[in-house]
């Protein structure tokens, strides 16, 4: 094998197009019942079921429409770990904030 | 670097073009990343004003229509789909088909910024725009809320001017077989590039049209909330 990474070797096993039609219905599925799901009162649950159901249809394009499922495994390590971050800052922000909250008090 | 002649046959290309799609892929990844920093950010400030001002931006939320932003998260989803489709046929070696998967994906995304503009229009014969008088009348919570709105999806609004105008581009590419079967990284990328502003639109949407359309009892209505400005009933929300 040469030293180029060309897409000749890559997309003998690129997806059909049946896999994303099926996510393509999966995604409006899921839309529809976020709508469905906002009519009803969750209280405290709604807010975290939107960003459940938002975060499935997420995992859906990235792994199929970004093509991580058939990517190198260092792509994989690249999103998990960009994505740690984000939710890393948002716990230490929101621990941040709930403390200068108490001291105000 | 060199753009391959069309219709190089590969081993001629392989000796004389450096490529590496693997590493142009991570280089549009390492982007992407950056991307989410800068929404990441907006979704952070978000977060804590929320927090600070839950009842405002239950009531804020309310001018926004859920329908449209329903009907623009199908678009986009949709979109998607398509872009998705123009690689798999480029993989098949399908250039025509590959060429209209893009064209209507560049389609949607005008579709997308259509219906945006129609929103936002409405909301500014509404009064509702920074800085109106109707804008300044709201409660603060609510005056946050709007500028987010604003804010959020006039940059996710932008991205999608760009995605459209990257996708033309290509379309145009694949018509002079610059992006061929053989050759197609820069197509994977601009579709990298237009599905993560998909991602970003699904957490726009519960976000700013969803959250507060549920039935909460326990926020009661500001007393001194005006009715909607559309004239729409507001009091089954």
């Amino acid at each position: 094998m040469n030293e180029q990474h060309t897409q000749t070797e890559h997309h003998e096993s690129g997806h059909g197009y049946g896999i994303y039609i099926l996510v393509w219905l999966g995604l409006l599925t899921l839309t529809g019942i976020t709508v469905a799901v906002a009519g009803i009162n969750l209280g405290g649950l709604t807010v975290a079921t939107a960003l459940i159901i938002a975060s499935i249809k997420s995992y859906l394009v990235l792994t199929i429409f970004m093509h991580l499922r058939v990517e190198q495994t260092a792509f994989k390590v690249f999103v998990i770990v960009a994505l740690f971050f984000i939710i890393v800052s948002f716990v230490l922000l929101f621990s941040d904030y709930s403390f200068i909250q108490d001291s105000n008090v | 670097m060199s753009i391959p002649a069309p219709f190089t046959n590969k081993s001629e290309q392989e000796v004389h073009v450096h490529r590496d799609d693997i590493a142009s892929r991570m280089g549009m990844w390492l982007f992407l990343f950056t991307e989410l920093l800068l929404f990441g950010g907006m979704f952070f400030l978000y977060s804590v004003y929320r927090y600070e001002n839950k009842e405002a931006f239950h009531n804020a939320a309310r001018e926004l229509d859920t329908l449209i932003g329903a009907f623009n998260t199908a678009i986009l989803l949709t979109s998607s789909l398509t872009m998705a489709l123009s690689i798999a046929a480029i993989q098949k070696n399908k250039k025509m088909l590959s060429v209209v998967f893009q064209m209507i994906t560049v389609a949607l995304g005008l579709g997308f910024m259509i219906n945006k503009y129609f929103e936002w229009s409405l909301k500014i014969s509404h009064g509702l725009f920074p800085k109106s008088d109707v804008m300044l009348s709201l409660d603060h919570g609510e005056i946050i809320f709007f500028g987010l709105y604003y804010v959020m999806t006039g940059l996710h609004g932008l991205h999608v001017l760009v995605g459209m105008v990257l996708i033309s581009v290509m379309t145009n590419f694949t018509l002079k077989n610059i992006i061929n079967r053989e050759n197609y990284v820069k197509l994977e990328s601009a579709g990298l590039y237009w599905h993560l502003v998909d991602i970003i639109w699904i957490f726009l949407f519960p976000l700013f049209y969803l959250i507060t359309y549920s039935r909460i009892t326990d926020y009661p209505a500001s007393p001194k909330r005006p009715p909607r400005r559309d004239g729409k009933q507001a009091s089954n929300l």
